[in-house]
């Protein structure tokens, strides 16, 4: 899993169906310092984030765990919100 | 998953029989500001986006996930077409009415 800031969504009207329903969130990962790092991506939302919450969430077949029985094609969930992190 | 844009297709007479009837369009990785990056990809497409379009595109195994995909081999998937995206401090790139019209 990795850490990374709700900065946006998206809105599709025409989806798969499996998808209907389901929060669509741009994620931007960040470093422990909160810096971001590397490219942003689509998620789906498991929780019900927000834009400028710090979540974190999985990559590949495990993000449409969550949703089990149902299997969204989604290949990033968002599977927590981060109160805090405490690094050394 | 990625946003992209529609920049073509593929036709493939020779390919693996469940990809038999299955439309094949080249993307291109698209960051939420608009701008292209990356190098090009060839998905199937499940939600009839055509050229010019802005799509919602599903990677890896998770791509098997989409609608009528199941057991293809296929490791990206166009499943969505996106009518706009916000991001917090950008104006939204919204899709202009009449442009990106599907290609059928």
């Amino acid at each position: 899993m990795q850490v990374a800031r709700v900065v946006g969504d998206v809105v599709a009207t025409i989806k798969d169906a499996a998808l209907h329903g389901h929060k669509l969130l741009i994620l931007q990962p960040v470093s422990l310092d909160r810096e971001p790092v590397g490219r942003q991506l689509v998620a789906l939302d498991a929780v019900g984030a927000g834009v400028g919450e710090h979540v974190f969430f999985v990559r590949g077949r495990e993000a449409t765990f969550p949703f089990y029985p149902l299997e969204p094609p989604a290949d990033a969930c968002v599977v927590g919100i981060v109160d805090h992190w405490d690094t050394e | 998953m990625i946003l992209a844009k529609v920049v073509g297709t593929v036709v493939a007479t020779r390919k693996d029989e469940r990809l038999v009837s299955n439309k094949l369009l080249v993307a291109r990785p698209m960051d939420p500001s608009g701008k292209l990056d990356g190098n090009y990809l060839v998905a199937v497409d499940t939600v009839d986006a055509g050229f010019g379009e802005t799509v919602l595109i599903v990677s890896g195994s998770s791509a098997r996930m989409a609608a009528g995909m199941k057991d293809c081999p296929v490791d990206a998937a166009i499943v969505g077409i996106v009518d706009h995206v916000d991001v917090e401090g950008v104006s939204p790139a919204r899709r202009e009415a009449g442009a990106g019209a599907p290609v059928r």
